[in-house]
């Protein structure tokens, strides 16, 4: 196998490309222009949680609760901006981002000044957030009625020829890059993830360091929040339900280790495209989407097989078994 | 260690066990859960009349019942480090394939032991996934959650099965003998907690659970059969989940592709509240039965006033995390002021 191949982002770089490709000789209309965008924006949800879940996972946590913290910044958003008419879209998303970082505060709060641990935090707060959700609406389902004409026309709208849906996830994918690559607080998020043990003796501050990636990662969902909802001009208590594993699953596709401190920006955008692609071309080649989550059982376990071939370190045990225990 | 053990002679006497102390016996977790147990029936008591009702109480354990079951090998697998997300879309598989036996024909044994040996099938395969791989259970089981769900979801589309016959319907919806307001399900939870609790304490296997679930690498170095325990402990954990999926399909007497949504994550609520540790290694099953009935009960209770279930999820929500962090809190108090 050539050098370049056994590079994984590269591998799966051109797994999606053959998809298209693929794709695109059944059904050509794939590979307009319009779908090509249609199929960004589709995944642009994917593309900002999964580079907030990264970092997360990263630090050796998790966090269940995006989807919830999605759709109940979602509600309360609307509800804001139902009342208060005067607020302009630029305050809205202020006002989704500040709503779930404070959301993901909460979280951080629990895993790194409490110490509980994080899936057992934020398996309880998606419970919570979602039902806060139903209380908030009283279980009704707001439409493009009750939201403002701006609000609604925000996410289709274009900032020269761009969708604004390419181009935030282009602007938090370059911020994720350089936070991941350029600053210490990256590289920290990094240690604490590969040692924590480690990574206190080097002077990290390892509760610190979880507390701001969850309030982050909250912040991001917030966001994604006001975009889905005015998007689909919907919000109610069900909004993306399930989407938390989908987005662990496009990290996992791209290569981050659950098991913390392995994982890229570029690999986690290969994975959300990889889902993305794969959702949005099966109705181009008729393929029921109830197939859609099949395939994505089938690549998540293929593709954490492939990792965890190339994650395992050469040397020379007495007893192999009992590392693959550990 | 002052007390007189029979190892004594020896420089390092190793007690087999703590000696008693009633601080201890209170600060225990399932002590704990007791006081919150009953709790929850006073307050269940005060707001409704309707609680204290030995029928009304039967009928509440249909709808905990065979979530409790999941949870029950659930708390294996995560004392065993390992975790099983998968449980919920099994229950959907294995409800998918009796649903297709019945409308084939197949008599209710039949159907009953199609559910289980698919449960069983699903298990092998996370199993030989975890094992065999190397893999971690908690990204392996997302993708055979997937796997499984989206093949309930490939072959009943948008569809339902719904045609089970009567005496396959009973099993779900019966009680132990006529007259006596016992579910099936509930008795054959309290029975397999009493062989779960057994089996986890008093065996020998139990001590390998919890010694691997400590420390793998140890329990490996002292000859314990690590693998071939997690890959039989998923097995377990399909059987169960083939198990709540007969009790499932029956009571509701229908197969749709969304069928026991989000079991997991209640089941999962069920053994961490149990006082199982999620980093393995601890818990009880005694701790789990005393969670599911704290859930449960806690539920009926607030549904018998007509509160939504999804406004329950935040009251059972917040009582997860409180519960865990109650005691982590107290004993970094204790800590500071000894």
């Amino acid at each position: 196998m050539p050098a370049a191949l056994k590079n994984r982002d590269v591998l799966l770089a051109l797994i999606v490309a053959a998809l298209i490709i693929g794709v695109g000789v059944r059904a050509p209309v794939f590979l307009t222009a319009d779908s090509l965008t249609n199929m960004l924006t589709d995944t642009s949800f994917l593309f900002m949680l999964a580079l907030a879940q990264m970092a997360v996972i990263l630090t050796r946590g998790i966090d269940l609760s995006t989807a919830a913290n999605l759709a109940l910044t979602g509600m309360m958003v609307t509800l804001a901006a139902r009342s208060a008419t005067w607020l302009p879209i630029p305050g809205v998303l202020a006002l989704s981002i500040g709503l779930g970082a404070a959301l993901g505060a909460a979280n951080g709060l629990l895993i790194a000044a409490v110490g509980i641990p994080p899936i057992v935090v934020t398996l309880g707060t998606l419970s919570i957030f979602r039902g806060l959700i139903f209380i908030l609406s009283g279980g009704a389902w707001l439409t493009s009625k009750d939201m403002s004409p701006a609000f609604l026309a925000f996410p289709h709208s274009s900032i020269f020829g761009v969708p604004v849906l390419v181009i935030i996830p282009v602007l938090v994918a370059g911020g994720f890059w350089l936070l991941m690559t350029q600053t210490p607080f990256g590289r920290s998020i990094y240690a604490v993830g590969g040692n924590p043990v480690a990574a206190r003796y080097c002077g990290i501050d390892v509760a610190r360091t979880q507390f701001l990636v969850y309030t982050l990662a909250g912040a991001i969902a917030g966001l994604s929040g006001f975009l889905w909802v005015s998007r689909l001009g919907v919000a109610f208590t069900d909004i993306a339900p399930g989407y938390e594993l989908t987005v662990i699953a496009a990290c996992v596709i791209g290569g981050v280790s659950i098991a913390g401190g392995i994982g890229t920006v570029r690999g986690a955008l290969l994975g959300a495209l990889f889902l993305g692609v794969v959702v949005n071309a099966l109705p181009v080649i008729n393929v029921s989407p109830f197939w859609q989550m099949l395939i994505s059982g089938a690549v998540i376990l293929a593709a954490v097989i492939v990792n965890a071939r190339a994650e395992r370190r050469a040397g020379k045990l007495i007893l192999p078994e009992a590392r693959r225990a550990a | 260690m002052t007390d007189t053990t029979p190892a004594a002679a020896s420089r390092y006497a190793v007690a087999d066990r703590p000696p008693f102390r009633w601080s201890d016996a209170l600060l225990r977790w399932e002590s704990i859960l007791v006081l919150l147990l009953a709790a929850v029936i006073a307050f269940n008591t005060r707001i409704s009349p309707y609680f204290l009702d030995i029928y009304n109480l039967s009928d509440a354990t249909f709808n905990f019942s065979e979530k409790a079951l999941i949870a029950l090998s659930m708390a294996l697998l995560i004392i065993a480090r390992d975790i099983d997300l998968s449980v919920a879309a099994i229950v959907a598989v294995a409800s998918l394939a009796m649903g297709e036996a019945s409308a084939a024909g197949a008599p209710t044994p039949v159907l009953v032991l199609t559910g289980l040996a698919v449960g069983v099938a699903c298990g092998a395969v996370n199993g030989w996934l975890v094992t065999g791989f190397a893999l971690p259970s908690i990204v392996v089981t997302i993708g055979t959650m997937s796997l499984f769900r989206g093949l309930a979801q490939v072959v009943l589309g948008d569809q339902a099965l719904t045609s089970y016959p009567p005496a396959f319907q009973a099993i779900g919806q019966g009680y132990i003998a006529p007259g006596v307001p016992v579910p099936i399900s509930f008795t054959l939870f309290l029975a397999l907690a009493a062989v779960f609790g057994l089996v986890l304490h008093r065996t020998v296997i139990g001590r390998r659970i919890f010694a691997l679930g400590n420390n793998p690498i140890a329990a490996r170095f002292s000859g314990i059969e690590v693998d071939r325990i997690r890959f039989w402990l998923f097995v377990l954990s399909g059987l169960m989940s083939g198990l709540a999926a007969v009790l499932l399909t029956a009571r509701i007497g229908s197969t749709r592709p969304n069928i026991a949504l989000g079991f997991e994550l209640e089941a999962v609520t069920m053994v961490v509240l149990g006082g199982v540790s999620i980093a393995g290694g601890a818990g009880s099953i005694i701790g789990v039965v005393l969670a599911v009935f704290v859930l449960g009960l806690t539920t009926f209770g607030l549904s018998l006033i007509n509160v939504p279930g999804i406004v329950i999820s935040v009251l059972n929500g917040a009582l997860l995390i409180g519960a865990i962090s109650v005691p982590i809190i107290a004993r970094r108090f204790q800590r500071r002021s000894s």
